[in-house]
């Protein structure tokens, strides 16, 4: 069989999966986050945190519990690190400071950037009680978030907006929990590792020695692809065969990283009781995958026909189609797993990788920053359409006004104000310059890489740039707090704005937000956006590297 | 003054929220899985180690540094296989890439023109445990003359050790290089013996 149709029947397989699957889960989530219930499980957790799970929250107060929680992981993750030295099971694994504290902020706003390598930077008490564990909350606080905003939509007329701390256990207890023990067990069949062995080594059969690494990994690589994380119990993620050593496992992986995403429209139209509406936030979301891995695939597979083919960076188990496949989905959710190196893709390849990222994680994007990040877009379309007839923009019977407007308009912006301004302020520093790998466009490309994939909190890289050093892991570290917690307390904002409002009753002059001429203008307008911002840079990267 | 003291609060809750959860997501779940792999994929788990006479000599995962005509080579690789560290080069395409690849094509005594692309990249992880089939028959001649086998024989080896796409589309046709080097000494064994 030729490779482009065994190419097109496995994303065919992707996408019949994530078509089946999305139905139920979405329904579920919508059930999770509206039951008047409490399991039992989460009754202690209430009893034991001394949280009153029946009072509810208006935005203020839930965005102010955002922060707290996530302020105290970034606290107790760092000094984890720090002090891993004189924890048990230490095995001479270390960090510095600066990169220490890189990584606790990296892995509380679901970045999961890493300037260390796993091998030598994180102890096995790190991994698990450290980086697992905010692999499942970080993936819960965008869900909360987003569900959060779906309530502003769907409420009429109220003060509040749910309960951080129960959205939040729900998250983990009721979604990511029961999913990742499942697909934990099944990686781990297909050869993803889970025992407490040291790294040992051994003499092989032509008489040379390596070390053969052991780890808890299959329990973290689950939740790393499930929560749209993405730091690798290894340096090498995704491409080491111990967290990824088959096709199946890869495929396995592409359709975790995918699947809340994809399902949280469903949950979206359930909860705004019109599934038409989560159809179409779907399809933007759908249309802007497709095209990503199209451009991808297509430069990587041209780049595969050249005189050394593609496989530069790439595993030969997963070849340059399955690759591709990955790279668009792991940067177009906020992962940034990888399970081949972006940096040794083709320039338009690396590019697609760059763009995916720029478009604010929306195809489909990470859990729950995704659907937030969507409806963002849909309330800057209904006002931009709103502009154009002359009618009061209006979503769902909620009208966009002055503040609605402004609180979006902001939360879009703080990505690209982050992207531009470090990235030309690292290319203008001696010290950057000097760690990067590459030079010319290729080089332009690794630093607005990072500081993209930082303030996107996505976490992949052009791994050729050193970034373990002082100034890069302080301002990534700076540009992923921004990336992550001014747009959530502004989208919070809007979703206490929202709530309040009572729906109105639909005209005949009201813009319908599901029909497929709406899904349209959703796609263009993203395009349009992320074009217009970041053309300039792009043409002296990718485009410049492509044409030359 | 009512935000800092809310926050505080906040915190408080957060810590003890945090606190829980570390028990149950950093402790039990781990050791559930782990609990899991031991009862229904202990070899697996332990990293899908290959034993020769009693000793483990490396993972059918993992790929090897083989030197010497006598063997099939793996791809190059970022890191030797040494194991201890995992990536790749890192390197785009342009002259540096090309001029790295020459040097590759140098060391293992092929020409960079007609040679599998396998053969001239190194991968991802630097532990790539295949190559391809085509890289694979490149190398029949020189393993079969170092260890006086006909080359039909070896030819034969490798199309056993072949492994196809599942269902006839999934997956990438590939050769595992310490299976494959492990039956080739096999052969040399029955050959002599």
């Amino acid at each position: 069989m030729s490779d482009t149709l065994s190419g097109l029947l496995t994303i065919g397989v992707l996408v019949v999966a994530l078509v089946v699957v999305h139905v139920p889960l979405g329904n579920w989530m919508a059930k999770v986050f509206t039951d008047e219930r409490h399991w039992r499980p989460e009754r202690i957790f209430y009893r034991l945190a001394r949280v009153d799970p029946s009072s509810e929250q208006g935005w203020r107060s839930y965005a102010l519990a955002v922060l707290a929680f996530s302020a105290v992981s970034i606290v107790f993750l760092f000094l984890l690190i720090a002090l891993q030295g004189v924890l048990p099971l230490a095995r001479g694994a270390a960090m510095h400071l600066d990169t220490a504290l890189n990584t606790a902020v990296s892995f509380v706003t679901n970045t999961n950037w890493q300037s260390y390598a796993g091998e030598s930077g994180a102890s096995p008490v790190v991994q698990t009680m450290g980086l697992t564990v905010q692999n499942f909350v970080s993936a819960a606080v965008g869900l909360a978030v987003a569900i959060a905003l779906v309530r502003g939509l769907a409420r009429s007329g109220s003060a509040t907006i749910g309960n951080f701390w129960v959205d939040l256990v729900r998250g983990v207890i009721r979604v990511l929990l029961p999913i990742a023990v499942v697909s934990a067990v099944m990686l781990m069949l297909g050869g993803v590792i889970s025992n407490l062995s040291e790294p040992t080594t051994i003499t092989t059969v032509s008489g040379g020695h390596q070390v053969i690494q052991g780890g808890l990994v299959a329990s973290q690589e689950a939740i790393k692809e499930l929560g749209t994380n993405g730091g690798g119990y290894f340096n090498a993620n995704s491409a080491h065969p111990f967290e990824n050593p088959n096709y199946l496992t890869n495929l396995l992986e592409i359709f975790l990283i995918l699947v809340i995403p994809f399902s949280l429209p469903r949950t979206y139209g359930v909860l705004v009781g019109d599934r038409r509406q989560g159809f179409a936030v779907a399809g933007l979301m759908a249309a802007l995958w497709g095209i990503m891995v199209t451009v991808i695939t297509w430069s990587e597979v041209h780049a595969a026909a050249g005189p050394i083919g593609a496989m530069e960076g790439k595993e030969v188990r997963f070849g340059p189609w399955a690759s591709s496949l990955f790279a668009a989905s792991t940067t177009g959710t906020s992962t940034g797993a990888v399970d081949s190196m972006h940096e040794s893709y083709s320039a338009l390849g690396g590019g697609g990788a760059l763009f995916s990222m720029l478009l604010g994680e929306i195809s489909p994007g990470g859990v729950g920053t995704g659907l937030y990040g969507a409806l963002l877009i849909a309330i800057l379309t209904v006002f931009i359409s709103g502009l154009m007839v002359g009618r009061t923009p209006e979503i769902l019977g909620k009208s966009i006004g002055r503040r609605e407007i402004t609180l979006t308009a902001l939360a879009l912006l703080v990505m690209p104000a982050l992207v531009l301004v470090f990235t030309g302020i690292g290319l203008v520093l001696p010290t950057v310059r000097a760690q990067m790998f590459a030079s010319g466009p290729h080089g332009l490309t690794e630093v607005m890489y990072a500081y993209t994939s930082a303030s996107n909190n996505n976490g992949s890289a052009f791994a050729g740039f050193s970034a373990d050093a002082p100034y890069t892991n302080l301002t990534l570290a700076l540009c992923m707090l921004l990336g992550r917690f001014v747009p959530i307390v502004l989208v919070l904002g809007l979703a206490g704005s929202l709530v309040a409002q009572r729906r109105r009753p639909g005209t005949a002059g009201t813009l319908p937000t599901h029909s497929p001429t709406f899904v349209g203008l959703l796609v263009g307008i993203a395009l349009v956006v992320t074009g217009l911002t970041f053309f300039p840079a792009l043409a002296l990267g990718p485009l410049a590297e492509a044409l030359s | 003054m009512i935000l800092v003291t809310s926050f505080l609060k906040q915190s408080v809750a957060g810590l003890r929220a945090l606190l829980v959860l570390t028990v149950v997501l950093g402790i039990l779940y781990p050791a559930l899985v782990w609990g899991l792999g031991q009862a229904v994929g202990r070899n697996q788990a332990a990293g899908s180690l290959v034993t020769v006479n009693g000793s483990v000599v490396g993972s059918s995962l993992i790929g090897q540094d083989w030197k010497g005509e006598r063997w099939f080579h793996s791809r190059p690789s970022a890191s030797d296989y040494t194991g201890d560290v995992s990536g790749g080069s890192n390197l785009g395409p342009g002259a540096d890439l090309d001029h790295a690849v020459a040097e590759r094509a140098q060391q293992a005594g092929i020409h960079v023109q007609g040679s599998p692309a396998d053969a001239l990249t190194t991968s991802g992880s630097g532990l790539d445990p295949h190559i391809t089939p085509e890289n694979a028959a490149a190398q029949v001649g020189r393993a079969a003359a170092a260890r006086g086998l006909t080359p039909s024989d070896v030819h034969r080896l490798v199309a056993e050790h072949t492994q196809g796409r599942a269902l006839g589309f999934l997956g990438e046709p590939r050769v595992n290089v310490l299976e494959l080097n492990l039956a080739l000494q096999g052969l040399t064994t029955a050959a002599a013996g």
